[in-house]
């Protein structure tokens, strides 16, 4: 092992310090400015969990298995996965090895950062020895690692269908620049270390090719034109990383102690908002998620889309994407990082100015408190319950076979849970109602809260403090009747497709208890896409400005899904599902409440 | 004033000359669909905040077309979107709603 260049420098090597330097520089004031961003507490809390072992621990780990080798990803889409970990933890065992190569050989080098990186041309006859050979063929495995990766992103950019992935990201200008810096940066170096294998040596995807050229062009191996090609590539992307969407790789390392430390989207624009939007890595994954996204319409309103103009500042834009939004949660849950879409619109609907803001101080709540108690169990219908009252007249009647005594809360008028205001961003009017609320509640004394929507669920869950109340959907607490003998079913044979509501499946995880309900009174069919993947089916509040002819093709699509296996019926455990699939279904829709009332009888 | 015991109600006679449709221009303009309500009442029989307010979305934009005050109605309104849901026009009768309390301004109307 010669350490080859004396001075252990080369012009070549300019570019290359430039650009580190530069991105460097850079993640820090990055870094510095978004803790300056988080309120005094959150701070605290952020570098709490980072001495925390535990939550270190969980950092470590899951920088690792996501950042690096994209488990989630694996899960999700085969090939992506290995495209994505075979070029980023590739390219990370590279600059390891490099370490380590230098380490072993050079030690008295390792202050100079350029020279793992550049460790072959500085050197020579480094794989004359078992140890020396080893590393150069891990170095070369790597690469090679690397550069099927590379290959495979470009077929992707050019023929995503055959990822599976219908529709991609339009790259924006610089990405471009980005990708094809990206591109060149492997090649390029294959090349140059090709070129210089037959003085420092090589291994299997370098060595042969090296011998070949010897044997052509003698001693006169264009060497330097490739090294500097390389440094410069290095230099180009990272140089632009920061204007990105490569700027997710040093994002996403800050996102996953962030939010394993539990901070929460306080402001619209800074703190955990800015990480997540610098996190999306404009996979567009998304894209084919987005119910909203059928008949090649709104793509341009997907998440990917929303934290590109949140970067681009373009306010008119931010508007119409997060108004749009369905808040269906889909997007989050395909995310491979994790990006909160529906959480960062509802931030954006909140920065709003309002002329004129709803107040509900002159509601004289006394009536509605008067009536709520005296009963154990509290049953809130909920207002979109109102519109399909075929709903609560089955829980009326399956309260009384199961022999319940209840108060229906909002039988004659009542408020709203608050999260279609919530949704709006309209925090301050919702806060009013959730009050009023949980005063009705907490007076009348009741033990279990039964709601019919799960709309209102999802916020009595996460934004009432009702201490001592059991808060269930009816699908839960009919479960629960069931399972304790108290209502019996019978089977009928009906075949149902059930249809999870996105604020009970994926915003609230209650996947099973209906599938149960429906299974133990009549046979069950699974839909096309099921669970997390199901589809919104168009009518939900969350969007502000999608318009009934826009929705209406959502929910055609949502019902074409759910009519994969010839269901004779429909089932789901929302209103506000139900009433838009009636609207268009040529199959009956049903609640669950009302499939259960048919087949039930009282214990009696 | 003297107290007589009884008194004059305002009077409820419409001049469209004089009427201030500043709001409701300013409404058309971001919401066209306010343009195809027909009147026909469905958002008033499921308001929720019409017991509290009389709040209903037929008569904001009946009053607006009159440049009456509709800040009372819109107080109460929740947002739950019922009246968008039963309206026969395809009104998206929540977003309008928004738009208004928006654009409206305190001292514009009387």
């Amino acid at each position: 092992m010669i350490d080859r260049i004396a001075s252990g420098f080369h012009p070549f090597v300019i570019p290359f310090v430039f650009g580190m330097v530069f991105v460097i520089g850079w993640c820090i004031l990055a870094l510095v400015r978004i803790l300056f961003q988080l309120t005094h507490q959150d701070r605290l809390a952020f570098f709490k969990s980072l001495v925390n072992p535990k939550t270190a621990l969980r950092n470590i780990k899951d920088i690792f298995a996501n950042c690096l080798l994209h488990v989630k990803l694996w899960k999700r889409n085969k090939l992506l996965g290995y495209m994505h970990s075979s070029i980023a933890f590739g390219w990370f065992m590279l600059i390891v090895l490099g370490h380590l190569e230098v380490f072993i050989y050079v030690p008295h080098r390792i202050n100079l950062f350029y020279y793992p990186i550049f460790f072959n041309y500085f050197v020579s006859e480094a794989d004359a020895t078992i140890g020396g050979s080893l590393l150069f063929f891990l170095m070369d495995f790597f690469l090679l690692m690397v550069l099927s990766g590379i290959v495979l992103a470009m077929v992707k950019r050019f023929r995503s269908m055959l990822f599976g992935m219908r529709r991609t990201t339009r790259p924006a200008f610089l990405d471009r620049i980005g990708l094809w810096a990206l591109w060149m940066i492997f090649p390029l170096r294959w090349i140059a270390e090709t070129f210089t294998a037959h003085i420092s040596g090589g291994s299997f995807l370098t060595a042969p090719m090296s011998h070949l050229l010897v044997r052509v062009l003698g001693d006169n191996i264009p060497v330097m034109p490739f090294w500097w090609a390389y440094s410069i590539a290095l230099c180009v992307f990272i140089c632009v990383l920061p204007f990105t969407r490569y700027r997710h790789i040093p994002a996403e390392m800050l996102l996953i102690p962030r939010r394993n430390a539990g901070l929460k989207i306080r402001n619209a624009r800074k703190g955990l908002a800015k990480v997540e939007v610098f996190s999306c890595p404009n996979c567009g994954v998304c894209i084919d998620a987005c119910p909203m996204s059928v008949k090649k319409a709104n793509i341009k309103d997907c998440t990917v889309y929303l934290n590109r103009q949140i970067r681009r500042g373009n306010e008119k834009r931010i508007e119409q994407i997060s108004d749009k939004c369905l808040l269906c949660g889909k997007c989050e849950a395909v995310c491979q990082v994790g990006v909160q879409g529906p959480t960062i619109r509802v931030a954006q609907r909140s920065i709003r100015k309002y002329g004129l803001s709803q107040d509900y101080s002159n509601i004289d709540i006394q009536p509605l408190v008067d009536a709520a108690k005296g009963s154990k169990v509290v049953y809130f219908a909920g207002c979109m319950t109102k519109l399909t009252p075929r709903i609560s007249t089955a829980m009326e009647s399956l309260f009384k076979k199961a022999g319940v005594e209840y108060v229906w809360m909002d039988r004659d008028g009542g408020l709203c849970c608050g999260r279609p205001m919530l949704t709006a961003g309209r925090l301050e009017q919702a806060g009013q109602m959730i009050a009023m609320n949980e005063r009705i509640i907490k007076e009348s004394g009741a033990g279990t809260l039964v709601l019919s929507c799960p709309i209102c669920y999802k916020m009595f869950k996460e934004h009432y403090n009702l201490p001592g109340v059991k808060i269930v959907h009816h699908t839960e607490y009919l479960e629960e009747l069931v399972r304790s003998g108290v209502l019996k079913l019978e089977k009928g044979d009906t075949f149902y497709v059930y249809h999870d509501p996105c604020e009970l499946g994926r915003g609230s995880g209650i996947y099973e208890a209906p599938r149960k309900l429906v299974g133990q009174a009549a046979m069950i069919v699974d839909a096309g896409h099921t669970r997390e993947e199901r589809s919104c089916g168009g009518g939900s509040l969350g969007s502000l400005t999608l318009s009934f002819a826009q929705r209406e093709a959502i929910t055609k699509a949502s019902l074409a899904d759910l009519g994969v296996n010839h269901p004779d019926a429909i089932a789901t455990a929302c209103p506000l599902c139900l009433a838009t699939f009636s609207r268009y279904s040529s199959r009956p829709v049903r609640d669950i409440a009302e499939i259960v009332d048919i087949q039930s009888n009282g214990s009696e | 004033m003297i107290d007589f015991g009884f008194k004059i109600n305002p009077s409820s006679t419409l001049d469209l000359d004089k009427a201030d449709l500043t709001l409701y221009n300013k409404l058309v303009r971001m919401e066209p669909e306010a343009r195809m309500c027909m009147a026909c009442g469905s958002c008033s029989a499921t308001c929720m905040s019409a017991e509290y307010s009389g709040m209903s979305v037929r008569k904001v934009l009946l009053a607006l077309q009159r440049g009456k005050d509709v800040s009372m109605m819109l107080s109460n309104c929740m947002l739950c979107g019922k009246c968008t849901m039963v309206c026969p026009r395809g009104i998206n009768t929540r977003h309008l709603i928004l738009s208004l309390c928006r654009i409206y301004d305190k001292e514009g109307l009387k």
